[in-house]
């Protein structure tokens, strides 16, 4: 076994972190997207809209029944087939567009049930002093369940930032397709990887460490 | 003023509420008593649609609504008009004391939130818990909590306050408290209907007693009466009861 190339994996760091803003955009742009769709989604599934809500469990069965990278090579090399606007669709907004769709059926389950979880006395209150339907769900319902759901969709968008991986299939030179490129002409493929794995991993960890200050200020009000 | 007349709830063939009449003077104040499970909760939701009457007319001021044939426009307009107070308090867990009782003024009559916190500071005032203004509701005691569930209602300045069994959830040591704010607002002349199990408050307090039994009114009467002169064997029997389970506080 021969040692570890440390000074080439030193010179590596600069490099790839000129891809991180594009990994992180991706992500950030991914989960605000999803974060949207997902409330509307929950929103129309917990008032049972008729029509709309078998929409919405078709669209959320089939974005969690099927893998990210089979939805990823549907949009980015299937649908320009068919939808010629697309044909000039770059991996950059199919990834976000993919990331999208797929997360957001996941968080919709997760909003969904913090919704349907809070107690229905709250409901009543604000119906009794004369709210309607609309202003009970936004001025008491989703702030309660935001409370509850923060932790699961933080979880998410942890997840979201490594799929943004995947994007280097459709093409796009972000964190892992520079990588890829780097370690294909300096033959060091460990070193490269290691490297790329050491960049996410402190990626997520600086998020969970954001995500439990997070939690602690989301959970004021309830400490007695 | 308000005025029930005919107020019927069926919970699939279960008739709950069979045929209610009940007015009140503005000013007046109705307390109900009853068995449990006897349909004085229901009663009371009826009033504000968080349960929908199967028939009957409600007034409630200048709002008359035919049960069966409500709008949203009606059921709005009755919920803008009443206040509930719950016996589990249903205080916005996400929001402090003066944010509890503020909400109302911001949402419904869209005051600033400026002008509606200064009202609310007030409200404060007036039930003695200026102190807890930026408290949150798992901070507080259940009296505080009922207390600030009171000034929400309070904070509606309601043509009628209705409680549900206000004082039951509570520890025997804060029942005494929010009876004083009751007794409070009873003096401030503000109409109530007050379902509960509290005799001695009922006494003092109330204009008219009505005992339900089986989803009926069995008797109406000022408190004098009803208490000392029941006519009906069924609100002799259950004053028997609940007096002798009572029996310290009555003597
Ligand atoms: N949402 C509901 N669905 C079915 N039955 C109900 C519901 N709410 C109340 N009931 C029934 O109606 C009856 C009266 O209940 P309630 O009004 O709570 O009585 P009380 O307040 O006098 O104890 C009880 O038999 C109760 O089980
Ligand atoms: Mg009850």
């Amino acid at each position: 076994m021969q040692a570890l190339n440390l000074d080439y994996m030193v010179g590596l760091v600069p490099v790839l972190l000129g891809y991180l803003p594009l990994t992180l955009g991706m992500a950030a742009a991914g989960m605000v997207c999803a974060l949207m769709l997902s409330c509307l989604l929950a929103v129309v599934r917990v008032s049972r809209l008729p029509v709309l809500d078998q929409a919405a469990q078709l669209f959320i069965s089939f974005f969690r029944g099927t893998p990210l990278l089979v939805q990823l090579f549907l949009f980015y090399y299937g649908l320009p087939q068919f939808l010629s606007f697309l044909v000039s669709i770059n991996g950059v907004t199919a990834t976000i567009m993919g990331l999208t769709l797929h997360f957001s059926a996941y968080m919709a389950e997760s909003i969904r049930a913090a919704i349907t979880g809070i107690d229905r006395s709250q409901t009543e209150a604000a119906q009794s002093i004369g709210m309607t339907n609309a202003q009970t769900m936004r001025r008491i319902i989703l702030p309660q369940a935001t409370r509850v759901a923060t932790p699961t969709l933080m979880n998410y968008f942890i997840d979201m930032i490594k799929s943004t991986s995947l994007a280097f299939t459709l093409g796009v030179t972000e964190l892992m397709g520079a990588t890829q490129k780097e370690a294909a002409s300096s033959f060091l493929y460990f070193e490269a990887f290691l490297v790329v794995a050491v960049i996410y991993w402190i990626i997520v960890e600086a998020l969970s460490w954001c995500q439990k200050r997070l939690e602690k200020r989301l959970n004021r009000a309830y400490q007695r | 003023m308000i005025a029930l007349k005919g107020i019927t709830k069926r919970f699939g063939e279960h008739t709950v509420l069979d045929g209610i009449d009940l007015s009140l003077e503005r000013g007046e104040i109705i307390v109900v008593i009853g068995p449990s499970g006897t349909g004085k909760s229901t009663l009371l939701r009826c009033v504000n649609f968080l349960e929908r009457p199967d028939a009957g007319q409600l007034t409630v001021g200048d709002l008359s609504v035919d049960a069966a044939r409500a709008t949203s426009d009606d059921i709005l307009g009755l919920r803008r008009r009443t206040a509930f107070v719950f016996q589990n308090y249903a205080l916005f867990a996400h929001k402090t004391a003066l944010e509890n009782i503020a909400e109302r003024m911001i949402v419904v009559e869209g005051l600033s939130k400026a002008e509606a916190h200064a009202r609310a500071r007030e409200i404060l005032e007036r039930i003695g818990l200026a102190d807890k203004a930026d408290a949150y509701p798992a901070a507080l005691s259940g009296g505080q909590q009922q207390r600030i569930g009171i000034g929400r209602a309070m904070a509606a300045k309601a043509e009628v306050i209705l409680f549900d069994e206000p004082t039951s959830a509570l520890d025997p040591e804060w029942v005494e408290e929010v009876l004083a704010l009751m007794k409070q607002l009873a003096a401030e002349q503000q109409t109530m209907i007050v379902v509960t199990h509290e005799m001695q408050f009922a006494r003092e307090v109330a204009d008219q007693v009505v005992f339900m039994d089986g989803g009926r009114i069995v008797e109406q009467a000022p408190p004098s009466e009803l208490f000392t002169h029941p006519r009906d064997e069924r609100t002799r029997s259950f004053l028997r009861k609940v007096l002798a389970g009572n029996a310290p506080s009555d003597a």
